[in-house]
Parts: structure tokens; C-alpha cells; sequence
């Protein structure tokens, strides 16, 4: 069923007429020409897809395009509007992929980490639930990374490059 | 995926009104379920009532000091709520337990109750399964069933229409199970609210009804009772591999100690049934005895007697035992 929507993808509105089965994360790559975000599973298991939604990761595989209208979609594409972001830069200096297809996904699975860090979220490792501050040690990185897989298993060069920028925003000791 | 229109009402009732006229209809929550299971084939809606934006996403006060959880807060904001962090551990690292990160943020506490099975015949259209295609058959109760139900499942052989030994995959609603919550529920004839105890039911003979609820029926909350000692509490997970797995077992336990006797105790057990398996058995053996873990194990024990495992997942029944053990003893050892 054809439906008029627009969508706000990295900065700019998008009109487009979309089937209301069309996912956010098809509607990007085929119908607007944003291929950052990447279809490795199409059912929310491996975390290629990830996109900020109103700054907030998501899968944007299991996201209907019809549900996102009105809201900002950024992709790793849109995180260097103004030049690399820190991450960009630090996954380059550390060497953080091999094929590099499950990259814009870790990139931007990686900035929701940092801010959920800066807001004093815990995750399933945090030993002090009640604790105000985070501190995103190697342990932490994994397990809130743990959402986005790496078929070329660059995970050892990925919490590094992670962490860099971790302790450049105060969120690791 | 089934062709379907996409709606939105202008409030709960509205929502509750349109869906109530669409038989074949759903509501949309995150969607983190229901969308792959509708790419999947498993799910056909006609219609989608997007209620995400409609029910509440703000977590309340309530007087006796429990929790108002708006059905559409996010996992993950839930998990953050620093009244959730405070009173409810259990509840925080149950939610912190399942799923990614990415998951957390979209999916709804309406959403993750009512989440469906994870059994492998359930999401494979091409096999027999009772709870998607009534009546023909249970694949999984002669075939991969490692990750099924040990207790309370029907097993009347692999073509009988009753058999289903799924398990209910969130780890949530172990927690909400312990703390004794009620969910908030807006029919077509108005509010009425249920205990979380009757919200799942057992397969019975009816394996494709996961719940009580009627179609239409929308949740708008879930009320969590005070529960001053639950600030000694904890949720533990054994799953496949560290993160970003479904449970094998899990154990949501709240402990009250008095000295050395245990005066009140709450255990809930994940992945072993068709609905979040509160251990009564053991909790009625343990309060008023020694906080021991001889007394723990035995509780345990007595607890899982009832199980009747399958060729492939007996192991739960040992692991269940140890876990309500370990969980008890660390919780005794803890300070409050
Ligand atoms: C890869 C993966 C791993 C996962 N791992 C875990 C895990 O380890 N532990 C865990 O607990 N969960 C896990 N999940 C499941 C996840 O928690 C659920 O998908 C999520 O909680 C569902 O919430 P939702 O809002 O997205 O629901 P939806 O998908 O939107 O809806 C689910 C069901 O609820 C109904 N519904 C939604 N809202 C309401 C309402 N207000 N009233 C009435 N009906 C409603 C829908 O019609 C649908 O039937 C995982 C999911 C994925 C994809
Ligand atoms: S266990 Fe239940 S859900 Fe799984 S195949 Fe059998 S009937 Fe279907
Ligand atoms: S493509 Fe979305 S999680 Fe794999
Ligand atoms: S770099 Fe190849 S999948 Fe991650």
C-alpha cells in the first residue's frame, strides 16, 4: 500500500512515495541513494543497519520507513557533515576493520554508546548499578558493543579505537 | 510480507476501537518483533495500529511506592530509570540482559511482553507447529529442542494438536514475574488490569494463544508493587554466549533475610516454560528456614522435581537447580 512520507536523512528532507512494507534501511539504500548504513542479516541480529534515530541507535532493518517520518535519521555518512568524525578517525589510526562492511554500523552503534556513557546509562557488566558516573572500561565497550557483529573479527582493533575516543569525551578513566 | 495499511488514532481508545474492528489487524510497538516476524512469513497483519507514540513513555510514581511503567518507555529507558536502578535491581539487569543496545532503544515494555517464542519451527514457515499453524503438529518436540520448556509444556507426540513445549523468550518479564506486577489493559469495554501471573498462560491444549488477552486488547501499563527488600535482588542469565543471546535459564530472585532466617523470598525462572515459571514450590520452603545453602539447594531441587525434560535439554533441569542456588547464596552474602 503506497504511502507519501519524508524522511530526514542525514541533514536533508526526503520526500518519497514508499510501500508501507518498505524498511527505513531499504528506503535509505534503494530508494535515496544512502548506502552508509549496510543489510547484513534484515532481521536485527547483527547490527550493520545501525542508525541514529533521533540521535538514538536503532536497527534500522526492523524499523518501517512509515514510522521514522518526522524524525532525524543520521548514518555514519552523516556523522562527518563536517569532517571525519573522532571515530572515523580513530577506527583509521587503529586499524578497526578488514572488509569494512560492518563498519558505518559499528561507527554509529559506537557514538549512541558514547552518549548512553555520558548520561550515566549501565549495562548487563556494571557492577554499581546506582553509580552516577560511567566508566567505559574494555569490558564495558564489549558487551554495550555486542549488538554489531564483525565477520572479519576486528573486535580487538574496534574497543581500542572506542576507547580512544572514550576517554577524549570523559566516559573511560 | 502480507500487504498491509498503516494507521495511527489520536489516542488509546481510538486505537483500541480501530483494531477491535480489524480482525486480522495488529498493534505496532518498536516493531523489533513483530516486523521480522511479518518479513518472516510468521506474521500476516492486514492492518498496523501504531500505538508506540500513543500509550505512555514516562515511568510514575505510585503511592505505596511501586512503579507505573508507561507501556511505551523503552527498554533501555526503563533499564536507565534511576528509581528502577534503586528498588528494583532485578528488573534493571534483566532488561540490561537481553538483546543489543540498538534493540533496547526501540523496543517497548508493551512490545517486549507479548513478544513471541523463539523455537526454530515457530519462525520456519515450511514446518509443522501448532502455535503458528493450529493443529499440525509440534516439530520441535522430536526435533531441535534444546532451548524448549522443561515444565508446565504439553507433550502428547509430535502430530497431536495439543503438543507445544515453546518457552517465552524475555527476560523482563522474569523480573516483573517476581515483583508480582499487573499490567493496565484498555479493551472495547473498558480498562481492566491483570495480574502478570495470568497474563501468560501454559500451552495447554491451545499452544497457539500465548496469553489471556483478546484481540484488540491494547496495554497501556504495567504497575510495579513496592518491594522494600527487593533492593537485595538479582537477575542472572546462562545463555550461549556472553551478550546478545536468548536465555537457556535464568533466574530473577529477591531475598529478605532476618539475621540468618530467610523471611521472605521471591524466585522466578526464564527459559524453562511457555510463561515466566514462578518458584512457588521453593519459596513456600524456604521462608522462615535457614538462609543455608543446603536449604537453598534443596529448595531448588524440590522446585524443579516437576520438570520432565526431553532428550536434548535435560541439562536445564541441573542448571536451574544450581542457579537458583548460586543466585540465593550471593543474595544472603550481599549487603542489602
Ligand atoms: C536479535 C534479537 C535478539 C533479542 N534478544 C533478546 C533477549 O536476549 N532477551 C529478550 O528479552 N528479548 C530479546 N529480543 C526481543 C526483544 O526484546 C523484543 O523484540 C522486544 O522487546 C519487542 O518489543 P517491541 O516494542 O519492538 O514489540 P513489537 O515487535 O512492536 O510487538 C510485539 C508484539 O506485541 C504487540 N504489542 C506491542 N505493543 C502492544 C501494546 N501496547 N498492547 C498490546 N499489544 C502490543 C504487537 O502486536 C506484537 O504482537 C531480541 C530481539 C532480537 C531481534
Ligand atoms: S514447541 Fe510450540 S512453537 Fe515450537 S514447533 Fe512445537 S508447537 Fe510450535
Ligand atoms: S541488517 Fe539490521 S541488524 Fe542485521
Ligand atoms: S570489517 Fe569485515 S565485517 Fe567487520
Amino acid at each position: 500500500m503506497d504511502t507519501q512520507i519524508t524522511l530526514r536523512v542525514d541533514g536533508a528532507d526526503r520526500p518519497l512515495t514508499v510501500d508501507t512494507r518498505t524498511s527505513l534501511l531499504d528506503a535509505m539504500r534503494e530508494r535515496l541513494g544512502a548506502t552508509s548504513a549496510k543489510k547484513g542479516c534484515d532481521h536485527g541480529q547483527c547490527g550493520a543497519c545501525t542508525v541514529l534515530l533521533d540521535g538514538r541507535r536503532v536497527n534500522s532493518c526492523l524499523v518501517l520507513a512509515v514510522t521514522a517520518e518526522g524524525q532525524e535519521v543520521t548514518t555514519s555518512d552523516g556523522l562527518a557533515a563536517d569532517g571525519p568524525h573522532r571515530l572515523h578517525e580513530t577506527f583509521v589510526d587503529h586499524d578497526a576493520y578488514q572488509c569494512g562492511y560492518c563498519t558505518p554500523g559499528q561507527i554509529t552503534s559506537a557514538a549512541g554508546v558514547l552518549a548512553e556513557a555520558a548520561q550515566g546509562w549501565p549495562s548487563a557488566v556494571t557492577e554499581d548499578l546506582v553509580a552516577d558516573r560511567t566508566d567505559l572500561t574494555d569490558a564495558e565497550i564489549r558487551e554495550r558493543m555486542s549488538g554489531n557483529l564483525c565477520r572479519c573479527a576486528a573486535y580487538a582493533n574496534i574497543v581500542p579505537a572506542v576507547a580512544q575516543v572514550a576517554v577524549e569525551q570523559g566516559v573511560r578513566a | 510480507m502480507r500487504e498491509f495499511r498503516y494507521e495511527k488514532a489520536i489516542d488509546p481508545a481510538g486505537a483500541v476501537a480501530l483494531l477491535t474492528g480489524e480482525p486480522e489487524g495488529a498493534y505496532l510497538g518498536g516493531g523489533t518483533n513483530l516486523v521480522d516476524l511479518m518479513r518472516l512469513g510468521v506474521a500476516t497483519p492486514d492492518v498496523l495500529v501504531d500505538v508506540r507514540q500513543l500509550t505512555s513513555t514516562e515511568v510514575e510514581d505510585l503511592p505505596d511506592g511501586g512503579l507505573r511503567i508507561g507501556a511505551a518507555v523503552p527498554n533501555a529507558d526503563l533499564a536507565a530509570e534511576p528509581r528502577v536502578r534503586e528498588r528494583y535491581p532485578l528488573l534493571a539487569q534483566a532488561l540490561l540482559a537481553g538483546a543489543s543496545g540498538q534493540l533496547r532503544n526501540r523496543a517497548t515494555t508493551g512490545g517486549n511482553l507479548l513478544q513471541r517464542t523463539r523455537c526454530t519451527y515457530f519462525t520456519d514457515t515450511t514446518m509443522p507447529c501448532n502455535k503458528r499453524d493450529a493443529g499440525s503438529g509440534c516439530g520441535a518436540v522430536e526435533g531441535l529442542h534444546r532451548n524448549l520448556a522443561v515444565l508446565g509444556a504439553t507433550h502428547e507426540g509430535p502430530t497431536s494438536p495439543h503438543t507445544c513445549i515453546a518457552t517465552h523468550p524475555s527476560d523482563m518479564v522474569v523480573a516483573l514475574r517476581a515483583l508480582d506486577a499487573s499490567v493496565r489493559v484498555l479493551g472495547a469495554d473498558g480498562e481492566r488490569t491483570v495480574p502478570i501471573a495470568e497474563l501468560h498462560r501454559l500451552p495447554g491444549d491451545d499452544p497457539a494463544r500465548d496469553t489471556t488477552l483478546a484481540h484488540g486488547e491494547l496495554i497501556t501499563a504495567i504497575d510495579v508493587p513496592a518491594l522494600p527488600w527487593a533492593t537485595r535482588s538479582r537477575y542472572r542469565k546462562v545463555r550461549d554466549r556472553a551478550s546478545y543471546a536468548f536465555a537457556l535459564v535464568s533466574v530473577a530472585a529477591a531475598l529478605d533475610l532476618d539475621g540468618s532466617t530467610v523471611r521472605d523470598v521471591r524466585i522466578a525462572l526464564g527459559g524453562v516454560a511457555h510463561k515466566p515459571w514462578r518458584a512457588t514450590v521453593a519459596e513456600d520452603a524456604l521462608r522462615g528456614g535457614p538462609a543455608t545453602e543446603a536449604a537453598f539447594a534443596a529448595a531448588a531441587e524440590a522446585e524443579l522435581a516437576a520438570a520432565a525434560p526431553l532428550a536434548d535439554n535435560a541439562f536445564k533441569v541441573p542448571m536451574a537447580t544450581n542457579m537458583i542456588t548460586r543466585t540465593l547464596v550471593q543474595l544472603a552474602e550481599a549487603r542489602a
